[in-house]
């Protein structure tokens, strides 16, 4: 049985140190959005040669007229097929715009195939932030009401529900921060299936919460006698193989898409990725021992320094 | 549950069995048509097309209302049908968007260029009716100057459009019989179609206060006037009838259903003082004649004139749903309020069926490597788990082509996670059961133990799950993001159907290898012997 309580103030320290840097380049850079959020247009091309180079492209599109392109252009693959991911401000499918950028790129580079174009006008990007917001928060506040109702017949179940919130936030803001780096290191961008990424991980997230609070549920009723920080200990270690067995799980699906998948659905796959490990780590060693850092009034503590000496004493249940 | 296992097993391979072959592409075994009713729709981002998202932008002073959208929505949709795609959808999003989805639409620039285009509403005059459906020529131009070829599909961004071409319209493939019906054949047919009750159209009883005369007697021989008026059509260049304008959309002041004089539900319409000038007259000298509404020179209702209209009428004779149908074409016609293009996405078959067999590879891989993990892992039980697995991903994948979903590369993603999920179910049960293992209590005793204890972790997460997806849901239809729906769809029932897998599935394939005597002796199989003796010496041992 591993000491997995006493130890809280270390995995906060790493919760801290993992979601710190990420926050400090969310608020230095933001996250790089896509178009679904800012407007735009993305085409994608496959030409059947290997010599398309960004700065030629960009050059094209610059001399075309489009306002600051950006060009991003694969390696060839085996059948000396390249494909070149252009960002635009705006080019609508059917447009003259687009006939003539068309026929530029074709006299340049001889015929090509349009893998796909998509494109955003600026006020759907807006509605889509502002969906994607409430739709988080819708999720956390349904979430939080379920978790009052399901763990109504323990002592303080709002706690509950709060600690399974701070582990939630925990993993959103470490795929939000981890984005942001990305974003800046590698230019991946964050799309509306970026926020799918998020509210399913926030789910994933609570389930596996879920599980332990539900075995510290069943303990307590137990073992009326045993401290809570001993329940919530014991409860952890019963449920440490489960969790990581089936985090494991999911991490070998997700990596075979990540790896093996779509190209299309690659960041949203990444997102998933880092929000289920992240999701496992909060549920052990966040949203329990929050529980136990209640318990002991630390919390508390923390925030009201002043009545420290009262606030110990009624918490030392 | 647990009593007749035999029953439930083969219940359980009855399921798997139709479930695996709902789940089998092709079409064999086609019993009842089941299999090729259950079709596997692809999503755009698989199978290629074209999705485009229109936003109606009105003039000042104009109001975009849930009937004008419909109307927009009704007119966008018989043209996309025209367009020859294989499952188009057109639907209404929010207050002024429709979202068109074309897959496998060979020509997106053709597509788009059709949508934009602003519907354009006439009510034309005609000796006798006009088929519902078919194309015309009015006075204000054929359906090229719509950017119809002559048979009522758009014209190719490739092709040159040729002016007229004959042949296509002896060919009209809209199934209506060809546009131009001459004036002696339309008597006839006119008289056999009004004595099944042709819609008529009056003047308004309400509006102008003079009662059509001739209400009862709808029946009429149309013979009469029709000699005495001049012909109501000339004809083209190359012999199709032209028909009269009388007034266009933007002559219309209103249009509403309302209630007749025999208590039936009609179509009332107001019109501009301008509209109801030629409108008055047209209708005074071609009583008994056929005023047809055409929506971009597509006929789509034809009703007798009884009587002069000046500035309102009613059109009767129409059932309850042709009566909203027929308002709401008038209104949204009225207004002919542009659309706005404001986001397209394009994917062209390439890239959809290299996304395919990715995914497929990477499914394939993802469930290899589960399968590996659990059987090293759980052993006997693992391979349970994995058999369930097998059932659960066969259920699953049929109850996606039964409900008809469609499958999105994010779908995809959203099976293949709950894939993950389905196991964790079964991760909890076998801990469980290796804690009742534990105690000291039999292998009968850990299995249901081990079911009962774990169903409320089992439950309860997996509600979390269930108001993420919800709320997915509702965020895609808000957005009109459909990768999102078919993702937390997709999920949802994977999630679902996980729990039943567990719980059924499992614990029966388990109570049934119990039943082998020497299986059920054998630790090892369920890696049960190298389990320390947790529970005693845990209490109390940790507090800090």
């Amino acid at each position: 049985m591993f000491s997995l309580v006493q130890r809280r103030k270390l995995w906060y320290l790493i919760s801290v140190a993992l979601i710190l840097p990420g926050l400090i380049a969310l608020a230095v850079f933001g996250l790089r959005l896509g178009i679904d959020f800012t407007g735009g247009t993305l085409w994608e091309l496959q030409f059947p040669r290997n010599d398309v180079t960004v700065l030629d492209m960009r050059q094209l599109l610059v001399d075309q007229g489009q306002d600051d392109p950006q060009v991003q252009v694969t390696t060839p693959d085996s059948s000396g097929k390249q494909n070149a991911l252009i960002r635009l401000k705006s080019l609508q499918e059917g447009s003259t715009e687009k006939a003539k950028l068309s026929q530029a790129i074709t006299a340049k580079y001889g015929p090509y195939t349009e893998l796909r174009l998509e494109s955003v006008g600026p006020t759907v990007g807006e509605a889509v932030s502002r969906n994607s917001l409430f739709a988080v928060l819708a999720a956390s506040v349904g979430i939080l009401l379920y978790l009052a109702y399901a763990f109504r017949k323990v002592r303080r179940p709002f706690l509950y529900g709060a600690c399974a919130i701070v582990a939630m936030l925990h993993d959103v803001l470490v795929v939000l921060g981890l984005f942001a780096i990305f974003g800046k290191l590698f230019n991946i961008e964050a799309d509306a299936l970026f926020v799918t990424a998020l509210l399913t991980v926030i789910g994933f997230s609570v389930h596996d919460t879920i599980v332990v609070f539900d075995r510290i549920r069943e303990n307590q009723l137990r073992r009326p006698a045993m401290a809570f920080s001993d329940v919530v200990n014991y409860s952890l270690n019963q449920t440490l193989v489960r969790s990581i067995n089936t985090s494991l799980t999911v991490v070998f699906t997700l990596t075979a898409l990540l790896l093996f998948g779509g190209a299309t659905i690659r960041t949203f796959v990444l997102a998933l990725l880092i929000g289920v490990i992240s999701g496992t780590y909060s549920s052990i060693f966040n949203a329990s021992q929050l529980l136990v850092s209640w318990d002991r009034g630390e919390i508390q503590r923390l925030a009201f320094w002043r009545r420290r000496s009262g606030v110990a004493a009624a918490a030392g249940d | 549950m647990r009593i007749r296992p035999w029953y439930t097993f083969v219940a359980i391979l009855v399921l798997f069995v139709l479930a695996l072959w709902i789940a089998l592409p092709g079409t064999a075994l086609d019993v009842g048509g089941i299999k090729t009713k259950t079709n596997l729709k692809l999503g755009l981002d698989l199978e290629g097309g074209l999705h485009a998202v229109l936003q109606a932008r009105p003039a000042p002073g104009q109001r975009v209302d849930g009937d004008v959208l419909s109307g927009l929505r009704d007119t966008i949709e018989r043209r996309v049908n025209a367009l020859g795609v294989s499952e188009p959808s057109v639907q209404t999003q929010g207050s002024d968007k429709i979202v068109v989805e074309l897959p496998g639409v060979q020509d997106p620039q053709a597509a788009v260029n059709v949508l934009k285009q602003t519907a354009l509403l006439e009510l034309v005059g005609s000796q006798g009716p006009l088929p519902e459906g078919s194309i015309v020529t009015t006075s204000l131009g054929g359906p090229q100057s719509v950017g119809l070829n002559p048979d009522g599909s758009p014209i190719s961004s490739n092709a040159t459009p040729s002016a007229g071409n004959p042949a296509v319209v002896g060919t009209a493939g809209a199934g209506s019989s060809a546009a131009g019906v001459p004036s002696v054949v339309a008597t006839d047919t006119g008289a056999a179609v009004t004595a099944n009750g042709t819609p008529a159209v009056s003047a308004s009883t309400v509006g102008a206060g003079t009662p059509a005369p001739d209400v009862t007697g709808a029946v009429g021989t149309p013979n009469a006037t029709a000699a005495a008026s001049p012909p109501a059509a000339t004809t083209t260049a190359d012999g199709q009838p032209i028909y009269q304008t009388i007034v266009q959309g933007k002559d219309l002041a209103d249009a509403f259903p309302q209630t007749g004089q025999t208590g039936n539900l009609v179509v009332g319409f107001k019109l501009t003082d301008a509209g109801a000038n030629a409108f008055g007259d047209y209708t005074g000298s071609h009583t008994g004649q056929y005023l047809n509404v055409v929506v971009d020179k597509r006929v789509i209702n034809s009703a007798r004139i009884n009587s002069r209209i000046d500035q309102s009428g009613i059109i009767e004779g129409l059932d309850r749903l042709a009566v909203n149908d027929l308002v709401v074409q008038l209104k949204s016609g009225r207004l002919a309020v542009p659309l706005d293009l404001i986001q397209t996405q394009t994917v062209g078959p390439t890239l959809g069926q290299d996304s395919i067999n990715k995914s497929l590879i990477a499914g394939l891989l993802g469930l290899a490597a589960v399968a590996f993990f659990m059987i090293a892992f759980y052993r006997l039980p693992g391979l349970i788990a994995v058999l369930a697995l097998i059932v659960y991903s066969a259920v699953t994948f049929a109850l996606f082509k039964l409900f008809g979903i469609v499958l999105t590369l994010a779908g995809i993603a959203g099976f293949i996670l709950s894939i993950g999920m389905a196991v964790d179910a079964n991760v909890l049960i076998f801990a469980r059961m290796k804690e009742e293992l534990r105690a000291g209590r039999g292998l009968r005793a850990a299995i249901d133990g081990g079911f009962e204890h774990a169903w409320p972790s089992i439950r309860d997460s997996n509600v979390s799950t269930t108001i993420t997806c919800l709320i997915l849901y509702v965020f895609g239809g808000i957005t009109g993001t459909s990768v999102v729906r078919g993702f937390s769809l997709t999920l949802l029932i994977g999630v679902l159907v996980s729990m039943f897998s567990a719980i059924v599935v499992t614990r029966t394939f388990m109570s049934l290898l119990l039943q082998a005597r020497g299986l059920a002796r054998n630790k090892w199989l369920f890696n049960a012997e190298s389990l320390t003796t947790v529970p005693t010496a845990a209490r109390g041992a940790t507090g800090d």
